[in-house]
């Protein structure tokens, strides 16, 4: 009995001394900053801001090899948290969401020809530019949907994408995996947004899409500080957007929404999901 | 007949070629001619003519831009009416010529035939480069860049391709039944352009009418030797002919001059001897329309740039609504939108389905049955290469050899749960590509 509680007891210390030598001799040096930017990160190590996850954005961080604004998850109050950290002055951006510039569903848009391939809006593209008819709408085959690390896109059954924005976080992974550009990030504040990206002249517009800008201007002569009409294609300037809903009346092919009244509008259409 | 041993993978078709194994006629001629200054691979050539300007047939339009390119010429005399974009057969509008027949067609004077005195290798190159001629059977490769190529290896045979193994198509059989010593001509050229010693024509088996013309014309030629290969698809594939006649296997990544081969097409080898004898740039192919909706099937000397619509209506019109339109083979052609689109040089059929032929079944799941595994003439794992795509990971479908596909449909056509995989190929090979390119800049 006693021989085994010694004899154990000898192994045990030995190996407790290589173990303790052994954690101070091979010890892997962590910056403490980088530990406590870890602890601040959200976590979620969806890779937005262009490293491999929390752990090696944060490494970059204190390397000083990436700016403190890469995570868009986080808001403004991390980065002010990280920034006490390095001891480094803090420039937070102003928050964005991803939008989808586009109305034409599948029973407002002429499509080309019946598509029944791959469902990825890069393969259908290589196909004759697409089956839609206007070149810049959205091709509704969740190209997006599946780039997306927070399941904030939803395909609607008339094939288009739409962008919940309670789970978007702004992160713009959506706008670089679309083949047609038509995802923006627009700030979070604005309400009044032109959904259409064509700069098609309107009677080309009016040929295969019911709800595309027409760049009939009327828009801005309705307010003429908020709008900007370039190229037959209309936009919002965010910046004096304040009367921009003023507007959205006057448009005769229904592509300005504003996203306070159109909410009821977007519950319809997850109805029908 | 004897034929030599085949390929490793491939399906047997219904070939549908008696449908169509009728005698040439010359298509009318249409109102506007749309001759896009893409018809190849490679460059777009730059047009050399202005709006307005009278050109002649045969005329040169547009120039070849860099090494990679073909010029393009008229192919009837008349006004250049516009230059914009038109609709494609590869489904975009892409920059054309718009041509207005004067109906004259008028030849250009300045069309020599290069003198056999002259036949150097260098000159012929030139002369074949000048008369716009690329690889007619759809694959459109600018034939001077592989006489070219050959410089760089060491080659010792050419082989001249009249397998046309799609169903329907019989362009190229009809060629060499009625001017088959046209193409045996073509075909020592070409063989002289290169500075090879042996000519080996392979053709399939079912076209035995073509197969004893051309045995009986081709011994006037030296180390000429017509052979007749078994009816598989794709027989006509390069790498897949190359194996068959000589037992050599082309690199991965590589090209048949790697093995000391050329393979150009019997309709390339006859335009090569219209250009040399005559002078005569390519300015109009021979093309099959066929398909189970068209009312009267058959082949048709069109002028480039000739719109589809009037190959239709030559032919009598569809007998039913039309489901879909192929330009090229069943296999590996292109669907089109409408029949607005011109004849261009690759353009080797024309084909009419009903909507009744058209599969609208939804792609399932893959099973793992392994037919696409079995049939790929390439060896490839199409299932394995697919499944990397449709998940977006190319750098697997890289590793699994999806640049090696040649998109010849086996995979497609056998898959029991009718999923794309070739156009997940398609997709994953233009994914590759267009990374490999940022890469590099």
């Amino acid at each position: 009995m006693m021989t085994a509680i010694l004899s154990l007891g000898a192994v045990a210390l030995v190996a407790a001394l290589i173990l303790g030598w052994a954690s101070r001799k091979f010890a892997v040096v962590i910056d403490k900053r980088e530990t406590e930017i870890v602890a601040i990160l959200p976590g979620a190590n969806c890779g937005a801001c262009g490293f491999a996850g929390c752990a090696s954005y944060a490494a970059a961080i204190v390397a000083g090899q990436a700016k403190l604004n890469r995570c868009c998850l986080g808001g403004n109050d991390m980065i002010v948290r990280i920034a006490a950290v390095m001891h480094m002055d803090a420039h937070p951006p102003l928050p964005q969401k991803a939008l989808v510039l586009c109305r034409g569903d599948n029973r407002a848009t002429v499509m080309k020809y019946r598509y029944l391939g791959l469902r990825d809006c890069n393969a259908a593209q290589l196909l004759a530019d697409g089956p839609k008819q206007c070149p810049d709408g959205c091709l509704g085959l969740g190209s997006c949907a599946a780039a997306c690390p927070f399941g904030a896109i939803e395909i609607t059954v008339g094939d288009l994408a739409v962008v919940h924005h309670e789970r978007c976080v702004g992160c713009g992974r959506c706008a670089a995996a679309c083949p047609r550009q038509v995802i923006a990030l627009v700030p979070v504040s604005a309400m009044v947004h032109v959904l259409c990206r064509s700069h098609a002249k309107g009677a080309q517009v009016r040929r295969y899409c019911d709800t595309g800008c027409l760049g009939c201007g009327l828009c801005k002569k309705a307010v003429p500080e908020a709008y900007v009409v370039e190229r037959f294609l209309a936009r919002v300037d965010y910046d004096h957007a304040d009367q921009a809903a003023q507007a959205v009346a006057v448009c005769p092919n229904h592509c300005i929404i504003d996203l306070a009244v159109h909410q009821l509008e977007k519950t319809e259409a997850q109805a029908t999901l | 007949m004897n034929t030599a041993p085949t390929f490793r993978g491939g399906i047997h078709l219904p070939d549908h070629k008696r449908e169509t194994h009728h005698p040439i006629e010359t298509c009318t001629l249409p109102d506007q001619l749309v001759l896009p200054l893409s018809q190849h691979a490679g460059t777009p050539a730059q047009p050399c003519v202005a709006v307005g300007d009278r050109v002649a047939k045969g005329q040169c339009v547009a120039t070849a831009e860099g090494e990679v390119s073909a010029p393009v010429h008229a192919s009837t005399s008349g006004s250049v009416v516009a230059i914009e974009p038109r609709p494609h057969p590869s489904g975009r509008a892409l920059p054309a010529f718009v041509i207005e027949p004067d109906g004259e067609e008028r030849w250009a004077t300045d069309l020599t035939p290069l003198e056999p005195r002259q036949w150097s290798p260098e000159n012929l190159k030139q002369h074949i480069r000048d008369a716009g001629i690329v690889g007619m059977g759809g694959g459109t490769f600018p034939t001077h860049v592989k006489l070219t190529l050959m410089e760089q290896h060491s080659c010792d045979t050419l082989i001249i391709n009249g397998c046309e193994c799609e169903p329907w198509l019989s362009g190229d059989d009809r060629l060499m039944v009625e001017q088959g010593d046209k193409v045996l001509d073509g075909a020592d050229i070409l063989r002289q352009a290169l500075g090879v010693q042996r000519t080996l024509i392979g053709i399939e088996a079912n076209k035995p009418e073509a197969i004893a013309l051309l045995r009986h014309a081709s011994r006037k030629f030296d180390a000429m030797e017509v052979i007749c290969v078994p009816s598989t698809y794709p027989q006509g594939a390069e790498k897949q002919l190359i194996d068959v006649l000589l037992g050599r296997q082309v690199p991965s990544g590589g090209h048949p001059a790697n093995i000391g081969v050329v393979v150009d097409n019997v309709a390339t080898a006859a335009a090569v001897s219209d250009a040399v004898r005559y002078g005569r740039p390519l300015v109009e192919r021979v093309v099959t329309v066929a398909g189970p909706a068209l009312a009267t099937p058959k082949n048709l000397w069109v002028r480039l740039g000739t719109p589809l619509r009037t190959l239709v209506d030559q032919c009598g019109g569809s007998r039913e609504e039309i489901g879909k339109i192929i330009v090229g083979g069943p296999m590996m052609g292109q669907s089109q939108l409408n029949l607005d689109t011109p004849v261009v040089k690759g353009t080797t059929g024309l084909l009419l389905f009903g909507s009744q032929d058209v599969s609208l079944r939804e792609a399932g799941p893959c099973i793992r049955c392994g037919r696409c595994i079995a049939v790929c003439p390439l060896h490839l794992l199409p299932a394995t290469i697919t499944a990397y795509a449709e998940r977006g990971r190319f750098d697997g479908a890289l590793t699994y050899g999806a640049l090696e596909c040649m998109e010849c449909g086996c995979c497609t056509y056998v898959c029991p749960a009718a999923r794309p995989l070739v156009q997940m190929l398609r997709y994953a090979k233009a994914e590759i590509i267009t990374r490999q390119k940022e890469c590099l800049t």
